[in-house]
């Protein structure tokens, strides 16, 4: 689980172009959206992409994205257990 | 009745790897890449703007070069500013539009992204100056195949004399692989330099 909340941070910093954070900067509670790491509309889209791309999960509910997509830990807790690849 | 003068109270242009302002050469470097220059010449000219990040290189361009003119002009983006955005470009979003294309070429690997589709029209980085500026004024984008002098002139002097704006920021901003080009200029009711048609060829070959 580690391991995959350390990859996370790292492709979350590379496709949303985080640009002068490293993982270390992201906390595994960290709220993403909003007022913690300032992500937007768009940046929700693209994260939806990578689950597709990378774990093999397609999500149908955009309205689904807001809880997984709270922080790192939430997220990886969705991959664990919905991964197909 | 005489028709009513108008003047270029500021321009900047981006090219050949370095950034002008009002004829000065306010940075430079010896990048080979568009991507490293246009980062440190960000981070050089103080801009702040992590959104920055996320443009792609036609926007980056625009945004940087109107935003070293505004910022000079002490253009308070706290209130709303009446300044019409016209223009102009030969390869519209081209650059951008290949990336996208290079997306969905592979139906085994669709995987579009939604960051680089929003890019995918020319106008898209007037958004971004508009969005920094708080502008909610008029705004264009033109597609020509060389720098058009007279549209721009009588394009704006319209949006002048027709009072849609009170100034008007225009000019040239093209990128394709890695070739760039931007020029902008202020357009406004008092000034020193006439906007005319011999003014801005001058300026734009400065």
């Amino acid at each position: 689980m580690e391991a995959l909340k350390q990859e996370l941070k790292e492709n979350i910093i590379e496709q949303l172009n985080l640009e002068d954070m490293t993982p270390d900067d992201i906390a595994d509670d960290d709220i993403l959206f909003g007022d913690g790491l300032g992500l937007d509309s768009i940046d929700a889209l693209e994260l939806i992409v990578m689950l597709d791309k990378n774990y093999g999960i397609k999500l149908t509910d955009p309205k689904e994205g807001r809880s997984i997509f709270e922080s790192i830990n939430t997220m990886a807790a969705y991959i664990t257990e919905h991964q197909t690849k | 009745m005489s028709k009513p003068s108008y003047f270029i109270t500021s321009f900047c242009s981006i090219k050949n790897n370095q950034v002008s302002l009002n004829g000065s050469v306010v940075y430079k470097s010896e990048a080979p890449h568009f991507s490293e220059f246009i980062k440190s010449a960000y981070k050089s000219l103080d801009t702040k703007y992590p959104k920055f990040f996320k443009m792609d290189y036609l926007s980056k361009l625009a945004f940087l070069t109107a935003d070293v003119l505004l910022k000079n002009k002490n253009i308070n983006s706290e209130k709303e500013n009446n300044i019409a955005l016209v223009f102009s470009n030969k390869s519209s979003s081209l650059d951008t539009d290949r990336k996208h294309q290079k997306s969905i070429q592979n139906k085994d690997q669709y995987f579009p992204s939604p960051a680089i589709f929003v890019y995918t029209l020319p106008n898209i980085c007037i958004g971004e100056i508009s969005i920094k500026y708080k502008l909610h004024s008029e705004n264009s984008f033109f597609i020509f195949d060389n720098f058009n002098t007279e549209h721009l002139l009588t394009y704006s002097n319209s949006l002048m004399s027709t009072h849609k704006a009170d100034q008007v920021l225009c000019g040239w901003v093209e990128f394709d692989d890695n070739n760039y080009e931007a020029f902008l200029y202020l357009v406004s009711k008092q000034g020193d330099i006439k906007h005319s048609k011999q003014n801005i060829i001058k300026l734009y070959n400065t």
